[in-house]
């Protein structure tokens, strides 16, 4: 589903990723874990375009968003191409981002109504079958500033969606969130990977990345240190910096 | 209080004249100010650097110097020359001039929007036209309502200022009366019209205000 390779990002002077590459296969839950800086998140948002590469590939369900030719240069496809490829992902940010002048069911349906051109009859039912799925139904009218993180963070999540995306990315979804609420979203994004979504979590959650992942990626400075089955990243870390990163998590 | 109904209809007459600058210069500036702070906020930087250097000029001279331009030596002028009657050129100057202070709020407002708007738009597959229409600019309104309220209150008083032109604004109307029959009465009647014409657009503001507070 995902296919990114070698991919290198600086701001400024600072490399920010060395090289990164990842597969994920449908179905497959990913983690992503390491400490802050490490560029988790950064390399999350290339994958939707949110930030641009300055070398490597990534090509979402076979589609390429991004390639890089012998000579080193890195092209873009082109804009309608970016959107097609870009829109197979949904995302689910740390803050939120809802849209605070619009209610819960006005976000959900704001964007299958304006891009896919959708008629609200239409979109109404599905979006407050999403309500009902994330438990958020009875909020259905209320504005974003009257719920809490977590009710917050699972709208979101509905919103996200409601565009039917094959691919969920997940950049710290939990770590906004008194941790009294974070069970709630966690819950959430357990019941999506139920239902065999593909997901990328970039999370400071280890029980989640533990019970829910299938694979564990560590990353450190820019660059993955260690992928595994979360069952055995977990039993026998194999690099020295996993081992410390995970003993300072306890 | 015979003499007050006496000197109502030049009084009214030039409330009318006031209403109308005032009224068409807001439906004529609001938008302009709304494009030029688009334009000032894209990517193009050499327009962005124009605007910029428009609103420096329309700022950093007065509105009556602006406007006896337009009026007197705006003709002289080689290739764009053109004689604009009064009222025309009236509008002409406060419009240019109130856009470059609309433009400004309308910056500040945009550049306030927090930039996790826009990536929550842009991965729901918005265009930016469509980020700025649908998520943006409904909630910039809400943020530059008390400053749109001030510019707007000062926009009816600025509206005396045509009188340079001769034309018989509320203001000029009123002083008109004052040298004629040598009393204040009309001064403190045409006082009293600004303050009614303030007083519903503060309301108005207000209503507006409270409209928008629901999604606080």
């Amino acid at each position: 589903m995902i296919r990114a390779v070698d991919i290198h990002k600086h701001f400024g002077p600072v490399e920010v990723l060395k090289g990164v590459s990842l597969e994920v296969g449908k179905g497959e839950v990913v983690a992503v874990i390491g400490p802050s800086g490490s560029g988790k998140s950064t390399f999350l948002r290339c994958l939707i375009h949110l930030e641009t590469i300055h070398r490597g590939s990534i090509e979402i369900e076979g589609e390429p968003l991004v390639t890089t030719d012998g000579s080193g240069a890195c092209r873009y496809v082109s804009e309608a191409s970016i959107r097609r490829v870009c829109g197979k992902m949904g995302m689910v940010f740390q803050h939120f981002n809802l849209f605070p002048h619009l209610t819960v069911l006005q976000n959900i349906i704001e964007a299958p109504m304006t891009v896919k051109g959708l008629r609200r009859d239409e979109v109404v039912p599905k979006a407050e079958a999403l309500l009902k799925k994330v438990g958020l139904f009875d909020k259905r009218d209320s504005y974003p500033s009257r719920l809490s993180g977590g009710q917050k963070q699972r709208v979101a999540i509905a919103r996200a969606l409601a565009m039917e995306p094959d691919i969920m990315l997940f950049d710290e979804p939990t770590s906004a969130l008194d941790p009294e609420l974070t069970g709630e979203v966690l819950r959430t994004m357990r019941g999506l990977a139920d239902e065999h979504m593909t997901m990328v979590v970039v999370t400071h959650e280890m029980g989640f990345a533990r019970e829910v992942a299938s694979r564990v990626i560590f990353m450190a400075d820019g660059a993955i240190v260690e992928e595994q089955p979360a069952r055995e990243f977990f039993a026998s870390p194999q690099h020295p910096r996993t081992r410390a990163f995970l003993e300072s998590m306890l | 209080m015979n003499y007050v109904f006496d000197i109502m209809p030049p009084l009214l007459q030039g409330t009318g004249v006031t209403l109308q600058v005032f009224i068409i210069t807001l439906l004529l500036s609001v938008p302009l100010g709304l494009a030029l702070a688009l334009v000032r906020l894209s990517r193009f930087r050499v327009l962005g650097g124009v605007v910029n250097g428009y609103i420096w000029l329309m700022r950093g001279t007065p509105l009556m110097l602006q406007m006896l331009f337009i009026y007197f030596a705006l003709p002289f002028v080689p290739v764009i020359g053109i004689r604009l009657p009064d009222f025309p050129a009236a509008i002409l100057a406060f419009t240019l001039n109130y856009a470059a202070y609309f433009a400004e709020i309308f910056r500040a407002g945009i550049q306030s929007i927090d930039r996790g708007q826009y990536e929550g738009a842009r991965v729901l597959g918005l265009t930016y036209p469509q980020t700025m229409r649908r998520i943006v600019l409904p909630q910039v309104v809400k943020r530059i309502l008390p400053p749109m309220s001030n510019e707007t209150i000062t926009l009816v008083k600025d509206t005396s200022l045509i009188y340079v032109l001769a034309m018989n604004d509320l203001l000029r109307a009123a002083r008109g009366i004052v040298q004629r029959d040598f009393t204040i009465s009309p001064f403190v009647v045409a006082a009293a019209f600004y303050l009614i014409m303030t007083l519903v657009l503060t309301y108005g503001f207000q209503r507006l205000e409270k409209k928008y507070a629901v999604y606080d």
